[in-house]
């Protein structure tokens, strides 16, 4: 009916191995690509920049941790760190006079690096022990920064961000900082989406699922492990720079403390691991929810006439935030990816239901 | 060298060590009965403080009466939170379980400031802030007063694991097939681990409210409590406390060392190290059991 299909059955390797395994799919994947792209004349400006924006480059972060977390199935408790290197690196490059281009690049690879050293734990141990290690190391990591002056910029601990500019054109309307970070979305989505294609993306799930079983298949899961973080910090390393060059324009310790890693991980384990599309649902939910429902609560205190204390109000948006994450976990503890999927597979074939997967 | 300054800082380090076992049997407890991180123990820590605070004054009981009541009220959180919440995720992968146990925290700490505010509140046990003076060494009561409330608690755990209902608990932990197997609800006594740690929260939200006042910052101890829970071991007792006196000393002495160097803070620093060479060499920490999965 909605798919115009009775399932999926394959026929040959080619269509087995093709990233949209059900044309509606695709025309949806377009449809939303179209709606991106017209998003600027279509949503207010406001809009645009103080949810649209933050979004689409949350979500290009998160699709970075799934990338460790959901397919290499290693816990990072420290992504907001490596962020951190990258945002603090490509400004600093940037000031220095690098064109912004290879001031990313820069970023990245310097997340990378530094990326790579979390990875070092990871092969030592897994599970609860390496969340600990990772949780350590994001307060090292802080620590670090808020205590050399010389990379948070001086006593009060803050850094401009030069004027974005890409391919000699600077940006400072919000349509261009938009479409930066939608460009940067759709490149890192595709790149997610093709890892499951790839012989990369079935040896990190090997070593997800078992490491030794993988060692027995000939995978070397150690080099994976570094691979899976290396290349989930370049991402998290140029999305850290996005932000602070398109959303905040100022780099502050704060923005990337351990709240923050622990939003990441959120906004990913609710999203569901391993999940592309989950990871665009997790994130909107953990990043614009709260404020949605605290602007609900002024407004229905509003009608019925009651004062809501301010402080109270303050602090609403984060009883809803935990409170999403617990409700979420124990409705389907495999994230709205999969409440996703559950509804895209029950439509594949309505009206009919021996669909079974 | 002043060797009288340097025992100073060891025996206070200690002293304040044995405050994050306070804090760090509550998480000894939930791992050993479920092998649950429960990463809301601060959360708890200051719920159990608030809830005190609640009772004190604003329905104006005395504070004898009121941190008892809050214990119970807090076993009754603590039984409730396992039921509703953890129960559901028993035998999922642990990412899941961190992940909950997390957003337990965030939810518990934005609904008590939600309820109750930011601003710091004091707990007015009515210690005496005077120092006590053994000898030339300066040692705060209210550390002393805390120190004894652990091993107070210490004692009063090893006493009642050799009780039925501890007996119960101790073989939950060793493995709950087979304790399913010999008739012991074992959610029931996961859930009384939860309680029991929830109350433990009050005790360690009690003393660490009355030092550095009863906010938000009393969830910060999370990262302190873990690591000496990790570095005793996880899931022993003993550990916690043993380790809880090392890296009260460490702390305190290391900082004394490494502030004048790195300008100081340097405690965080101490602490994350201590964390994470605890995990690289020795996993499962100074007396816990061997059988954690290395890579």
């Amino acid at each position: 009916m909605f798919y115009r299909l009775s399932g999926v059955h394959h026929a040959n390797y080619v269509s087995d191995s093709r990233i949209f395994k059900v044309p509606a799919d695709r025309n949806l994947t377009a449809f939303i690509f179209l709606i991106g792209l017209a998003a600027p004349f279509i949503i207010p400006s406001l809009y645009l920049n103080s949810y649209m924006l933050p979004w689409l480059i949350w979500t290009a972060a998160a699709l970075g941790l799934n990338l460790v977390t959901g397919w290499a199935g290693q816990l990072h408790l420290g992504y907001a760190a490596v962020m951190a290197v990258g945002a603090y690196s490509s400004i600093h490059a940037a000031r220095f006079g690098v064109p912004w281009e290879f001031a990313l690049i820069i970023g990245g690879l310097t997340s990378s690096v530094i990326g790579s050293l979390f990875a070092f734990a990871a092969l030592r141990v897994k599970g609860l022990y390496l969340a600990l290690t990772t949780l350590a190391m994001q307060f090292v990591m802080d620590w670090v920064l808020t205590h050399s002056p010389a990379i948070s910029g001086g006593s009060h601990a803050s850094l401009q961000s030069p004027t974005l500019a890409l391919l000699g054109q600077e940006i400072t309307t919000d349509t261009g900082f938009y479409y930066v970070a939608f460009g940067w979305c759709v490149l890192v989505t595709i790149f997610m989406l093709n890892l499951k294609r790839t012989g990369l993306g079935r040896a990190l799930v090997a070593v997800r699922e078992k490491d030794f079983a993988a060692a027995i298949l000939g995978v070397n899961s150690f080099y994976y492990k570094i691979l899976a973080f290396a290349t989930s910090s370049f991402i998290a390393g140029v999305s850290g720079a996005l932000l602070v060059a398109t959303f905040f324009f100022l780099a502050a310790p704060e923005q990337f403390s351990v709240a923050v890693s622990i939003q990441v991980l959120a906004m990913v384990i609710v999203g569901g691991l391993g999940s592309i599309i989950g990871s665009y649902f997790g994130v909107a939910l953990i990043l614009l929810v709260p404020g949605i429902v605290n602007g609900l609560v002024v407004t229905l205190s509003d009608g019925l006439g009651t004062q809501i204390d301010v402080e109270t109000l303050a602090h609403i948006p984060n009883a809803v935030y935990g409170a999403l994450i617990v409700i979420i976990l124990l409705i389907e503890p495999l994230g709205l990816g999969k409440l996703y999927g559950n509804i895209r597979d029950y439509l594949m074939v309505w009206p009919f239901d021996q669909f079974k997967k | 060298m002043d060797w009288v300054f340097l025992s100073e800082l060891a025996i206070n380090g200690a002293l304040t060590g044995l405050l994050y076992s306070l804090f760090a049997i509550g998480l000894v407890l939930i791992y050993k009965a479920s092998s649950v991180p429960n990463l809301a123990q601060g959360g708890l820590t200051m719920v159990g403080a608030y809830v005190v605070l609640a009772l004190a004054r604003d329905v104006g009981l005395p504070l004898w009466l009121a941190i008892p009541l809050a214990a119970v009220v807090m076993f009754g959180l603590g039984f409730g939170i396992e039921r509703v919440a953890l129960r559901r995720l028993a035998g999922r992968p642990v990412v899941m379980i961190l992940m909950l146990t997390l957003g337990l925290d965030i939810f518990l700490r934005g609904t008590t400031l939600a309820i109750w505010g930011g601003t710091s509140r004091s707990m007015e046990l009515g210690v005496s802030y005077d120092p006590l003076f053994l000898g030339d060494i300066f040692i705060s009561r209210i550390h002393l007063v805390g120190a004894g409330v652990a091993l107070a608690l210490f004692v009063a755990f090893m006493l009642f694991f050799r009780t039925r209902t501890g007996i119960k608990l101790r073989a939950i932990a060793d493995d709950y097939m087979a304790s399913w197997s010999v008739g012991i609800a074992v959610e029931r006594g996961v859930g009384l681990s939860w309680a029991l740690a929830s109350v433990v929260a009050v005790a360690a939200g009690v003393i660490w409210g009355e030092i550095q006042g009863v906010d938000q910052a009393l969830s910060l101890l999370l990262l302190k409590g873990l690591t000496v829970a990790v570095l005793g071991g996880l899931d022993s007792i003993l550990g916690a406390v043993i380790a809880g006196i090392i890296l009260g000393v460490v702390e305190n002495v290391g900082a004394d060392f490494l502030d004048p160097l790195v300008g100081g803070g340097s405690r965080e620093l101490i602490v994350a190290a201590v964390l994470i060479l605890t995990v690289m060499i020795r996993p499962h920490g100074l007396f816990g059991r061997h059988d954690i999965e290395r890579v």
